[in-house]
């Protein structure tokens, strides 16, 4: 979709990846003169002709939520470079060039009407472009489909619980005993998010999402990972005492050894306690 | 102040440039005649005392806040460290962040310089109701004191964060007294800022000067009347919500707790658990930021102001697209009160498009004013003070800030950046560049009007460049972390992620701007032990506060310069170099004398100058009544 949509504007159609289209078919340069579109174009040239896009720093995300996400982030991040640039350049600029040179007072212009316009209309459209591309993938990303596997996932302080409904499986760990929740790859996983206490943050950096697990809410997203893999989560919103420690693993294993995992947790003698259970016990002081 | 406050005498252009003064007697009077030493500062309805009393303890926050940040900074050096408890680490950022929020960067902007420049701007005797004015300053004294004194009760200050949210900040969760002295401090300053917010837009609608007419105001006296309107329409909901948490906390209402609830909850009747009655933890985020956006921007606009003030001054031009930077500045405060949800992307309860479009937009009048600052400066004599670098600080810092910012009002990239140090290196960045970049700017622009001294140039020099060091250092590696995932407001991380070299190059970042605080605190020790005098107007400033005597005596004015402009000093010191109205002319390029007055309305009253009634610009004189009504030129 996000891929569709940057054609429209992509100025080297025959470009094998339209990454970062976004960034350098809007942002040109507001003040500067052609030299710059110029320049512009040139390094938009240089950035689609490569076959891959650095990431920027950020992940490329496993599921396909997180890679449209990935898009949109390689997008901006091209924009907003280009406009920081610009704007630094001026600024430099004028500190280098005016430095002061004489006692002479300088010509005491106020108001420059076409600039003016200029630097108001360009940023408009620039960010009503921007808003499209957000919109799409925006759409994308919180999009529910059908999905083959559910799991209610209850954030409680601090810990997590990972159930399995139609599977009689729950998988629960409290802090410093990083609970994992097995979903499988290629294939759509709901995830029901609660929580039983404060707010809490379901956050997955390799997926590129999170979401807040807020009581009397219930917030539902999909995840569509595309490779296998043990994934890092953390509770991102503050939630007390130890907010720090609440850690999770999401393992995407392949849909039979998923089907597989589930088998071995049903025969499983069910050790799980309750969340209450799981509460008093960090009440007791048994962390650890 | 309930002694008649003689009109200044505007003095006209043509006058001596040691202007007559024109001797008032009884404005000798009450100054001398009134309580001196301490107790003249405890009594005060003065603008400028007051002024002076909330710099001075909003900076006394500043430092203790940035102790925490230097402990925060210490704790997340090394992975696993425990060099403060988790219980002590939540404290020390929920404190950081509030004493930063609430009580240095908002008061000493339009509680401090405000107070202080505000009533000078526009030559007013003082604030409109001084006696309101000094019930503020003691209400957030009260406050700001009631805040701290939560680190000494039974379980310590608040440390739910400095957004306090509902349920974490319920009885059941935060059960500790700092909590409560948290809620009140936040009551009371609150209503500090309430009656500040009243005072100024009272002060600058009906005090004006003679001429000062809405379209000749100074950009930070614009940017303090939004801000004062921002306040009136922000801070009064935080109050309530504030009252709604006491309740819940204390008198077993549910507004926003969830868990727990019940029907009843008299003494003798049993609890009744029941669903319908619970209240909504998202209610709290939704009132929370709706006065916490425009909080955002109450904190921005002042220091926006600031850097107005100065850029124009060390270029030596006017600002550059005068109108349209207050045009921007109302946009930006208008938006301000529709992108409160853009805090709450990942709740998954708000419409992301909506927010998402106008926090998006907000960035077109902050582009704007970056265009009108780079205009400003453009084919300008710019001298590098200590002022001005900051201002130049100020706009990198912001630039880098104002873009992450762009980039989180994309709610898919919000949703792996939020809530991680990727947003914290964003808004300490914006908050930085602001508060203290132009904070500190204005500070060191001020402080001779304020105390007729110099600070040392060759300190501030020194002080701006280890901060602007330190400022990159620290937050750059923030970015990167919170890009690895790393979430904020936690006191350990794993050592195996590669997370703690970005950690340490931040801490290294935080002492540095650390030390060169250090060097402020010298600067003003030796300014006030070898005193470099200051004169009235040491930066050829624009604004009519330089006109006046450095410090200004008890009502600020006895005669003024005719205000025919935004920079009546600028005007009467020289009368050759007035505004071009409208841009480059055919022909005009390479003009640089300025004394070009062709098709420039603002000069036509002033070869008619100020004392005749009836003069083109139609400045009603001495009245003593601002003039209403007026047209601007434009």
């Amino acid at each position: 979709m996000f891929a569709s949509v940057s054609a429209v504007d992509s100025p080297s159609g025959s470009s094998p990846t339209r990454r970062g289209t976004l960034g350098s078919g809007r942002a040109t340069p507001r003040r500067a003169s052609r030299r710059w579109v110029a320049l512009g174009a040139v390094a938009a040239g240089l950035l689609l002709g490569g076959c891959q896009l650095p990431t920027f720093g950020a992940y490329k995300g496993v599921t396909t939520q997180g890679q449209d996400s990935f898009k949109l982030w390689q997008g901006f991040f091209i924009t907003g470079a280009v406009v920081f640039a610009i704007v630094f350049f001026l600024i430099i600029w004028s500190v280098f060039r005016y430095r002061h040179k004489s006692d002479e007072i300088p010509k005491q212009t106020q108001y420059h009407t076409l600039f003016e316009i200029i630097y108001t209309v360009v940023p408009i459209i620039t960010v009503l472009v921007m808003f499209v591309f957000i919109f799409v993938t925006e759409n994308e990303v919180d999009a529910l489909n059908a999905q083959s596997v559910t799991v209610n996932v209850t954030a409680f302080q601090w810990g997590w619980q990972f159930q399995y409904p139609g599977y009689d499986v729950r998988v629960l760990g409290v802090e410093l005993q990083d609970p994992t929740m097995v979903i499988p790859a290629h294939e759509t996983t709901k995830i029901v998010l609660r929580s039983a206490d404060v707010v809490h943050g379901f956050y997955v950096p390799e997926f590129n999402f999170s979401r807040y697990a807020l009581p009397g809410v219930t917030n539902q997203f999909d995840l569509s990972p595309v490779t296998t893999g043990t994934f890092r989560g953390q509770c991102t919103n503050l939630c007390g005492l130890y907010h720090s420690l609440m850690i999770f693993q999401v393992k995407v294993v392949t849909p039979s050894k998923f089907q597989a995992w589930i088998h071995q947790q049903q025969n499983a003698p069910n050790t799980s306690d309750s969340i209450a259970a799981a509460k008093r016990q960090i009440a007791q002081g048994n962390l650890k | 102040m309930t002694d008649v406050i003689d009109p200044p005498v505007i003095v006209a252009p043509g006058a001596p440039s040691v202007p007559v003064v024109h001797e008032h007697e009884e404005h000798h009077g009450p100054e001398e005649h009134g309580p001196s030493g301490i107790l003249k500062w405890l009594t005060t309805t003065d603008h400028k005392i007051i002024g002076l009393s909330y710099m001075i303890t909003s900076i006394v926050i500043f430092y203790l806040a940035g102790v925490m940040a230097l402990l925060i900074r210490v704790q997340l050096a090394t992975p696993a460290s425990s060099f403060v408890s988790f219980q002590q680490y939540n404290e020390l950022f929920t404190m950081h962040g509030s004493l930063m929020m609430y009580l240095f960067a908002g008061p000493f902007a339009f509680g401090g310089l405000a107070n202080y420049i505000v009533p000078l701007q526009v030559g007013a005797p003082d604030m409109a109701f001084p006696r309101l004015n000094a019930l503020s300053y003691w209400l957030y004294l009260g406050g700001s004191i009631t805040m701290l004194l939560g680190f000494f009760v039974a379980g310590g200050a608040a440390d739910f964060g400095w957004v306090a949210y509902a349920p974490l900040s319920s009885a059941t969760s935060s059960p500790g007294a700092g909590a409560d002295a948290w809620i009140m401090a936040l009551a009371l300053t609150g209503f500090s800022a309430i009656f500040t917010g009243v005072n100024l837009v009272a002060t600058i609608f009906y005090l004006r000067a003679p001429g000062m007419t809405m379209w000749r105001m100074p950009i930070f006296t614009w940017n303090m009347l939004v801000t004062g309107i921002l306040i009136l329409i922000a801070f009064p909901v935080l109050t309530a919500a504030l009252v709604m948490l006491f309740a819940d906390r204390h008198f077993g209402t549910h507004i926003y707790t969830v868990v727990g609830c019940h029907t009843t909850a008299f003494a003798g009747h049993p609890s009744v658990p029941d669903p319908n009655a619970c209240g909504s933890a998202v209610l709290w985020q939704n009132l929370f930021w709706f006065f916490g956006h425009p909080e955002v921007y109450i904190l921005a606009l002042p220091y926006f102001g600031i850097v107005t003030e100065i850029l124009p001054v060390f270029s030596r031009k006017p600002v550059f697209g005068y109108k349209g930077m207050v045009f921007a500045t109302m946009s930006i405060a208008a938006l301000s009160t529709g992108v409160w949800a853009h805090h709450m992307f990942t709740t998954g309860v708000v419409l992301l498009p909506f927010f998402s479009l106008l926090s998006l937009l907000i960035a077109v009048p902050t582009g704007i004013k970056f265009f009108n600052w780079i205009g400003t400066m453009w084919r300008g004599q710019l001298r590098f003070t200590t002022p001005m670098l900051f201002c130049i600080g100020f706009l990198l810092g912001f630039l880098m800030g104002g873009v992450t910012g762009v980039m989180l009002a994309a709610p898919p990239i919000d949703f792996f950046t939020h809530t991680t140090y990727f947003v914290v290196a964003h808004f300490h960045q914006v908050l930085f560049a602001t508060a203290v970049f132009a904070g500190f700017a204005g500070l060191y622009y001020w402080y001779p009007k304020m105390f007729g001294r110099m600070l040392r140039d060759n300190l501030g020099k020194w002080h701006f460049w280890i901060m602007f060091v330190g400022f990159w250092l620290c937050y750059m590696p923030q970015y990167i972390l919170g890009l690895k995932g790393m979430p904020r407001r936690v006191a350990v991380y794993p050592s195996n992620l590669g997370w703690q070299m970005y950690n340490d190059l931040s801490t290294v970042g935080a002492f540095l701007i650390g030390i060169s605080f250090a060097i402020l605190l010298w600067n003003l020790w030796i300014s006030w032990r070898r005193p470099v005098p200051a004169g009235n107007n040491p930066w050829d400033g624009h604004t009519l506060e330089w006109f006046t005597t450095s410090p200004p005596p008890h009502h600020n004015y006895t005669h003024l310069p005719p205000i025919r402009s935004e920079r009546p000093t600028w005007d009467y010191n020289h009368p050759d170099a007035l505004v071009i109205s409208h841009g480059r002319q055919p022909g005009e390029n390479g003009h640089s004398n300025g004394s070009s007055r062709n098709g420039h309305s603002n000069g036509s009253g002033r070869n008619g100058h100020g004392g005749a009634p009836g003069s083109p610009a139609g400045v009603g004189i001495p009245t003593g009544a601002a003039a209403e009504g007026e047209v601007a030129p434009t």
